[in-house]
Parts: C-alpha cells; structure tokens; sequence
C-alpha cells in the first residue's frame, strides 16, 4: 500500500508541475494545489500519465483519446485527440482549457471517449470479464462447493440479494436483481479503480452519478403501484386541511431521493479524492521531504478509509434504490410504517 | 459553478449507453446464470436435509418395527416353550396312568391264575388224600379181619409210608 502511495505521489508530483502553464510562469515555481486537485477529480480529453522534466522544456507523457464531436452545421467528426493537442485546431474545433469548441463559435455537442469515458469502458469490459468468469464457474461447479473467483463473489451475491432485494423489496425482488447487482459492482468496481495511480474519478463525476440516479427514478416509478401514488397525494392519517402541503412535500420526495443519491456517491467519492490529493500536496506547499511522514501517514489512511467507502457507497447507493423500489411496489397490506417484507409473514410485527 | 459539478452531455450519454449495455449483457450472461445456480444449490441443499431426517425418521421407524419384531418372535417363541413343555406333561401323565393300567391288569390276572392253580392244587391235594385214605382205610379194614394186633402195626407202619410229600 505504502509503494502504491509513492507511486501515486510520483504521478501527483509529475502532473502537478505540467499543470503550470506556461503563462504563469513568471509566478515561479509556484503550485497550485487546488487547480491540481481540480484537475485530477474533473475529466479530461487526454489520459495524462506522467511529466518528465519541468516547465518549458516538460515532456507530457499522455495518452490521447479519440474526439468525437456533432456540430449540427457540420454533422459528426471523428479524430484523434492527438491534433488537438498544444493549443492546434482541427476540423474547425479546438480545445480551450479542455472544452471542445467551435473556431468559428458555433454549438459544438462533445462525445468524446474522455478519460472518463475510457475508463468506464474499461470498467464494463473488466465486469463482463469477472461476472462472465464467476458464472462459467456456477456451470463448472454446478452443485458443488464454489471455487476461485466465484466463491469470492459469493458471499457478495447473496448478500445483495438476501440482505438488500429480498428484505426491502418483497416477493418481486427477482425482477430487480439484475440493476442491483449491476448498480452495485459498477460502483464498487469504479470506486477501487478510481484509487489507482493516474486513474479517471469516475464515479466520482456527477454525469454518471446523474445517470445512475435517474435510472433508479426510472424503476421505481415503472414499477410502482397504485398504493405508491394514493400515499403521495392521499397520505393516510394526514387531516384534510394539511394535504395541500403533504402533496407538494411528498411529490418533491420522488425527486430528492434519487438527487439524494446523485449527491450522495458524487460527493463521497470526490470529496475522498479531495483529501487524498490535498495531503499529498502538502509536500509540495511545503517543499520539505519533512513532511513526507505526516502526509503519508495522512494519505495512507484516507486511502485506506476509501477502500471502505468504496464499498460503502456501493452498498448505500444500492440499499436505498432497493427501499425506494420496496416502497413503490409494496402491497396495502405493509402497514405504512413499515417499509420492507418479512419472508416470515406470521412473524408478529413487533418483532422489527 | 466550478467544472466538476457540471455534468457534460457526453459522458453522461456514454454511461447510459455502456450502462445499459453492461445491464443487458451481465443479466443474461451473469447474473441470470448466477442466480439461478445459487437457487438450484440451495435448493438441493434443501432437499437433501429434507431427505436426511426423513431417512433418520424412517431409520427410527424401521428399528421399533425390528424390535417389535423380535419382541414378537421371542413372546411366540416363549409361548411355543410353554404349549411344548404341557404337552409334554399331558404326554407322560397319560402314559404313566397307561402303565399303571397294565401293570394292574397283568398283576389281577396273575393273581387269578394262582387262584385257580392253587385250587386245582387243593383240589388234587383233597383227591389223593381221599384216595389214600380209602386205600389205608381198605387196607386196615383188611387185616383186621386176621390180627387186631398186627392191624395198629399196620396202621403205623402205613402211616409212616404215608409221608406226606
């Protein structure tokens, strides 16, 4: 963990001095820890990977990424990242503080394969990868004791589904196993990638936080029922006069919770980069190697402490998708405070 | 409104697009296999404790059934011992009284053939001891007739002939 930390320090030391531009340099040696932390949680239409030397005569190490760009004058213009770097245009468009726009100022529409792009696309492949493996292993071991691979994800599978889908959902979980399970490891897989020396923030980037929300939202109204719809805009016990309010407070509810969720994942996961990079800076805020024990010994737990919540949040993010689809297509009979299924229904519901 | 907390079109247009994809190609190729598997092993594991304590409880069922058994064939065989040892009373009773029977008949008809030879005896006893009285009593009637002294010698002499054996 410690090599991995100063491996990560390298990185952070090499990109910190190649994000001065050449314009500040009157400033001096002078680093900015917040325009790096800044740059290393946003996204990016190169993979940066290291820079060798300092100031003017750096050499970038990067990897550039595929542009591609609908323009509605134009249509769509597919290149590589590599034309555009050092400021040149091509094809009319150029990159100004890494935002794809027009020379001419017409409306660009960017759907560039960033580095947060390649990254999720290298987080599918590698679950297609893992899941595919951990279900040939179920074909291979069928009725048998799980091995490798498998039994690691076991414990996990069967967790999300007993502990998560079947307690908050009911009987009809099966439908919602996929996106949970889907929800789940692609949270968990790109929080842990998103620790990696030099990798994207991925689901740390409030589009895919966005993203992830509004397919909860999507499911739960899909699926809900007509009890879900009588107890936002006909709660039960509310007395008459208070309803105007309950309704505009509850049907504002279908929307917080998933921009909860949204908020949620983005900020925990940023806001652990943040710190991250923030102690790691102090080395070079102070100049001194001095430091070093501190900030490592700071950026060590962190990291570690990341570690959890990248699992955590995972967990969270689907738990609450799993209650907030309970709650849509939860059954008259679940008393209104009670918002989940007990496989044991003759068990008294005092016992929750 | 600082970048990052600007979502941009693009990505979030790729991560529905992967999203969806890695959705649609993990639920039929993961986690549909998965979980089906899952559910088929702990449904065999299910059965197949099931199956034990039924096996146990027919194991349970099966030895009372076996001791019940042998509890029967050792009452029957108990019984047999005791029906065998009366008749085998029953037998020896009726045969000693058998015996006893016999014994009686051949002693009474022995008895009866001594009766009968000891009174053809008597009877032959009677005769010769009336014939020799005849004879003894011609005889002295006889010699009287010559010497009365001769005849009570004679009488004695004849007398001491008369051994009676």
């Amino acid at each position: 963990m410690k090599r991995l930390l100063s491996i990560l320090l390298c990185f952070v030391s090499l990109s910190a001095f190649a994000n001065e531009p050449a314009n500040e340099a009157s400033k001096g040696e002078g680093f900015n820890p917040g325009e790096m932390i800044l740059e290393h949680i946003g996204d990016s239409h190169e993979w940066h990977l290291a820079t060798l030397g300092e100031g003017e005569h750096a050499t970038h190490v990067s990897v550039p990424l595929p542009i591609i760009a609908y323009q509605p004058t134009k249509g769509l213009s597919m290149f590589s990242g590599g034309q555009l770097a050092h400021g040149h245009s091509h094809n009319g468009l150029k990159l100004e503080e890494d935002k794809l726009v027009a020379e001419d100022g017409s409306k660009v529409y960017d759907f560039s394969i960033t580095k947060n792009t390649a990254s999720l696309l290298f987080s599918a492949v590698l679950m297609l990868l893992v899941f595919t493996a951990v279900a040939r292993g179920y074909k291979k071991n069928r009725g048998r004791a799980p091995s490798g691979l498998q039994s690691f994800f076991e414990p996990v599978i069967i967790f999300i589904r007993d502990e998560i889908a079947k307690k908050n959902i009911g009987p009809k979980y099966e439908r919602y196993m996929p996106y949970l399970l889907t929800a789940f490891f692609f949270i968990w897989f790109n929080n842990l990638l998103g620790l990696m020396p030099g990798a994207a923030n991925l689901s740390g980037n409030i589009a895919v936080t966005l993203v992830l929300a509004v397919m909860t939202l999507v499911i739960t109204l899909a699926s809900s029922n007509k009890y879900y719809w009588a107890h936002i805009f006909a709660t039960p016990g509310v007395p008459k006069p208070l309803l105007p309010i309950m309704i505009v407070v509850e049907f504002l509810g279908i929307f917080t919770k998933p921009f909860s969720l949204m908020i949620r994942l983005f900020a925990n996961i940023t806001a652990g980069h943040i710190v991250v990079l923030s102690f790691i800076s102090l080395v070079f805020i102070f100049k001194s190697w001095a430091v070093a024990p501190v900030t490592l010994a700071f950026g060590l737990f962190i990291n570690i402490l990341e570690l959890l919540v990248a699992i955590l949040q995972a967990f969270i993010f689907t738990l609450l998708t799993a209650m907030y689809i309970g709650g849509a297509v939860e059954e008259h009979h679940d008393a209104d405070m009670q918002i989940g299924y007990n496989e044991d229904e003759t068990a008294p519901h005092a016992a929750h | 409104m600082p970048a990052f907390l600007n979502p941009e079109l693009g990505l979030i247009f790729w991560q529905l697009v992967i999203f969806l994809l890695v959705l649609f190609l993990l639920g039929k190729f993961a986690w549909r296999p998965i979980l089906l598997s899952l559910k088929e092993r702990e449904d065999t594991i299910d059965n197949a404790l099931r199956m034990a304590d039924q096996a146990k409880i027919e194991m349970q069922q099966l030895k009372a059934g076996n001791e019940k058994l042998l509890a029967d064939a050792r009452h029957e065989r108990d019984r047999m011992m005791q029906e065998a040892t009366v008749m085998a009373n029953q037998h020896r009773d009726a045969e000693k009284a058998r015996a006893t029977e016999e014994a009686n008949r051949i002693i009474s008809q022995a008895r009866e053939a001594i009766q009968q030879e000891k009174n053809a005896a008597l009877a032959e006893v009677k005769n010769t001891a009336a014939k020799l009285s005849v004879d003894i009593a011609e005889r002295i009637l006889r010699r009287e007739l010559a010497e009365p002294a001769a005849q009570t010698q004679l009488v004695d002499s004849y007398l001491k002939d008369v051994n009676l054996n």
